[in-house]
């Protein structure tokens, strides 16, 4: 039996009100009005694709032996880099094995499903008995645009295997079809799309439909069969036309988090997907249909082991904790739409010696520090010496991670004069219950929530964007652990 | 058994340029000032001079490195100079130098200099201090105020302090230095502002606000050194220097738990280490002056304590009773202090010592600011780095051997 041996997914914090869009734009394009309900949720602006991927990944692997992974790929049109793997960044983050594979899948809105087929056959094949699944998406419409209402950031992970199986493939099938719905080029920063009539119609129309009855002609198996159906069109009126032609109950329908969140692209299938495994019984069946260039449709059903894996954050333990972005210009700055003056000391960027960053490893890629053997005291980074006054030993370090460590408060500030594009730049001691102490930035957090105490977790983000050189850097932080819901 | 140097080394000379944003003067221009007037202080000429010691932090904004800018400014002829850079203690470190070298026998005339151009940064607050890994990679985009602000933070709590009660507590220290300031020529700020509006000003890095946080400025310092047994020659009043120490920490503040960021470990150290090497067993009762890294109000209240002249916890209730003040029991930054020079980082640590030097000589300038008191021993705590990972240099200095 293959299938799925564990799921998570990430929101971002952020969410922008359509509202805020509209009342920003809206005497530019008075259409929009349409759209502009409910709310999307944005990335913070030390987010990007691949820090939302690892923070999927790290749901997803809450209590799982990471050394069992084989494989990992992130599926996403969004990647930071198009040249040096993505994929391979999320591994070291992760502090995977070396010895495995990755893969990045991209260009267009399906790879994460057709990546999770392909995990799903290579571990059938008996080539990996373990594959990490990520997807994740922040793609971009322009100011003005009804794009920049619809799209919304987000991501998921889902892990395949042959032992502990929660919710096994059963079939699947898929179309591809070359469809100039939704584009962008190497030289484009903004997704372009036709007439959305005509995508409506033709695009998802067509496709969807023929992917679905096709699917069920090839099983021979009704569409009611189905507990939980997925379809991931951002088009809620698109989807509830195909469902009506499909006889598709809408209690059967997943819910496409298009009002609270957004169209997350390349996330969107594996998201419904986590949303749907998150509640499911066992026996349940669960359609997965993704859309873009094609679609692929995925039958999985819920194993007797469905109901062990329940204490993931997934799509219901962050849909509901956000915060409100409360100024459009803020969402312009972060991704870096608009040209702001960043001073003098803003402007100081020394040059980043790749040769050193590289040797740091995971040091810096998964926050691993070293625990001295002789005393027991973690500390980061990792030493010769040991950091405890009363110890000194030598070179009697073993790793340590600290990446899902909990960790506290100790000292803090909020700088107005270190430089930030989100300022205050917040940050300080963090001292971690089973040791060690790291000196971090704080982020996704209010003014108030910080003080002395304020429980964190470790959180990878984007430290920095060099444009001059083509450098992003990763590194962690440190995140308050209680988001007061806000509604 | 090393004796340490007590009484083994004398300042024959001292120079301190105005401080200040001078657009118009280059490095060169505050060296050849700073130096004429130690030259002119201690009688002798440049070719006087056997060695020579160029504190200097930020070379890349200003001078460059080694001892070469030195000697092309003051065209010192084929002797020997060394660069020095210890962080913000690096003013001191030059007065370290030129100490060993001639009580080691090895010369008998050093000069030490200190001079920063830290306008021509570009901004306000310390630049990077460099982009070296440790610093890019693995610590946040910090500035100088919001690594102390941390520690006014964790002090404010441990002592059961309100915000509004440390604020106040802060804003008194460097109301009373500003106090001083007014009166000083040499001062960068001379301005007395009231206390209320110190503590109303913005904040910088929370809670420090404005008025708690030194500026940036240029300025040089320079100072001449013999050895004691030959200091009358060259005049009727040498400062003699009584302790020089320093301490380092292993940088394990931000590494380990031990640390409770409420104090600075190498200012307890360098303090009992020089009150040791100088013969002092009672310091509140003994000192009679101190000059102090007020780089933020913060660290002058703790440094109050780690120097042990307050009980750790309590220095406020010395700041509210003006113990620290210019005509309390120990004056303290009677010059004004970094608070009203700022800060060019080469000079400070050189530019506490001319005022113990002056005061301690009975020369004060103008004569409305001499400390009207029996002054034997003055006390110079010159500080560099972060809490948590900081190098603190200790020096007392007295009238008579």
């Amino acid at each position: 039996m293959v299938g799925i041996t564990s799921y998570g997914a990430y929101i971002p914090r952020y969410r922008l009100l359509r509202k805020t869009i509209y009342d920003a734009m809206g005497w530019f394009n008075g259409a929009t009005v349409s759209v502009a309900k409910g709310q999307k949720a944005v990335a913070n602006y030390d987010e990007d694709s691949v820090t939302m991927a690892v923070a999927a990944a790290q749901d997803c692997l809450k209590g799982v032996t990471r050394d069992k992974i084989g494989g990992l790929s992130l599926s996403s049109t969004t990647v930071p880099y198009l040249e040096r793997q993505n994929a391979a960044i999320c591994s070291a983050a992760l502090a995977l094995r070396p010895d495995i594979r990755t893969a990045d899948f991209g260009t267009s809105l399906k790879s994460g499903t057709t990546a999770l087929l392909y995990a799903c056959e290579t571990v059938q094949a008996g080539g990996i008995e373990s594959f990490l699944v990520c997807a994740a998406d922040c793609r971009q419409g322009k100011p003005g645009s009804t794009l920049e209402h619809t799209l919304g950031d987000g991501a998921a992970a889902i892990l395949v295997g042959k032992d502990d199986v929660v919710a096994e493939l059963k079939g699947s099938y898929s179309l591809t079809r070359d469809i100039a719905d939704y584009r962008r080029t190497d030289e484009d920063a903004f997704v372009r799309s036709w007439e959305e009539r005509w995508i409506r119609d033709e695009g998802y129309g067509k496709t969807l439909m023929a992917a679905v009855q096709g699917f069920l002609k090839k099983y021979d198996i009704p569409i009611d069969a189905f507990a939980k159906v997925i379809i991931a069109c951002p088009s809620s009126g698109a989807v509830r036309g195909i469902a009506k032609r499909l006889k598709i109950d809408p209690s059967q329908l997943q819910d496409n988090l298009m009002d609270n969140v957004g169209d997350t692209g390349s996330a969107m299938s594996l998201m419904g997907l986590v949303s749907a495994l998150e509640e499911a019984k066992p026996g349940d069946k669960i359609l997965v249909v993704s859309y873009g260039s094609g679609s692929d449709v995925l039958f999985f059903e819920a194993t007797d082991k469905i109901e062990t894996i329940r204490d993931r954050t997934g799509i219901k333990g962050h849909v509901n904790q956000w915060v409100e972005l409360d100024k459009y210009t803020k969402y312009l700055v972060y991704r870096d739409l608009i040209p702001v003056e960043v001073g003098i000391r803003g402007e100081e960027m020394p040059p980043v010696r790749l040769s050193v960053m590289h040797r740091e490893g995971s040091t810096m890629a998964a926050l691993c520090g070293s625990r001295c053997k002789a005393c027991g005291t973690p500390q980061y980074p990792k030493q010769h010496v040991c950091v405890n006054p009363d110890c000194g030993a030598v070179d009697q370090m073993e790793d340590y991670p600290f990446q899902d460590k909990i960790g506290r408060v100790k000292s803090f500030t909020r700088d107005n004069l270190a430089f930030s594009i989100s300022p205050p730049a917040m940050y300080g001691l963090i001292d971690f219950e089973d040791g060690g102490r790291l000196h971090l930035d704080i982020t996704d957090s209010e003014l108030d929530q910080l003080d002395e105490g304020t429980p964190v977790k470790m959180g990878f983000r984007r430290r920095y964007a060099d444009k001059r050189r083509g450098i992003y850097a990763y590194f962690w932080k440190a995140i308050p652990v209680n988001v007061e819901a806000k509604k | 058994m090393a004796k340490g140097i007590k009484n083994k080394t004398a300042i024959i000379g001292m120079g301190c340029t105005k401080f200040g944003e001078f657009w118009d003067k280059s490095a060169d221009d505050l060296i050849v000032e700073a130096c004429q007037e130690a030259l002119r202080d201690a009688g002798i000429k440049v070719k006087d001079i056997d060695a020579a010691w160029w504190g200097a932090a930020v070379e890349d904004v200003s001078f460059g490195r080694s001892g070469v800018p030195l000697a092309r400014a003051l065209k010192l002829k084929n002797i020997p100079v060394t660069r020095v850079e210890n962080y913000c203690a690096t003013g001191t470190e030059a007065i370290r130098g030129a100490c060993y070298a001639v009580a080691s026998g090895a010369c008998d005339v050093a000069l030490a200099v200190g001079c920063e151009k830290l306008k021509d940064t570009g901004f306000g607050g310390l630049p990077d201090v460099g982009p070296g890994e440790e610093f890019k990679f693995y610590y946040p985009n910090f500035t100088a105020p919001g690594m102390f602000a941390q520690v006014a933070n964790a002090y404010f709590r441990r002592y059961g302090l309100s915000r509004e009660e440390g604020k106040r507590m802060l804003a008194r220290v460097s109301w009373k230095s500003h106090q001083n300031g007014v009166m000083n020529p040499r001062a960068h700020l001379r301005v007395a502002p009231d206390l209320e509006s110190m503590i109303a000003a913005p904040i910088i890095a929370d809670p420090l606000s404005l008025f708690d946080c030194c500026g940036v400025s240029d300025g040089a310092a320079a100072a001449i050194v013999v050895r004691a047994e030959m200091a009358k020659d060259f005049r009727a009043d040498p400062i003699y220097i009584k302790a020089l120490q320093m301490s380092l920490t292993p940088g394990t503040g931000l590494m380990h738990q031990s640390w409770d960021c409420t104090h600075i470990h190498s200012t307890r150290i360098a303090g009992a280490k020089a009150y040791e090497e100088a013969g002092i067993s009672v310091p509140r009762e003994e000192i009679s002056l101190m000059e102090v890294h007020d780089c933020f109000s913060i660290n002058e209240l703790i440094t109050y304590e780690c120097l042990g002249i307050s009980p750790v916890g309590e220095a406020r209730h010395d700041v509210e009773a003006g113990f620290f003040d210019l005509d309390g029991k120990i004056p303290c930054q009677s010059d004004g202090g970094l608070k009203c020079f700022g800060h060019p980082i080469g000079a400070s640590g050189i530019r506490m010592a001319y005022e113990i030097y002056k005061q301690l000589q009975g020369k004060a300038e103008p004569e409305k600011r001499q400390i009207k008191k029996d002054l034997r021993l003055g006390l110079t705590h010159n500080l560099g780095g972060f809490p948590g990972s900081t190098v603190c240099s200790v020096a007392l200095f007295g009238n008579e051997l």
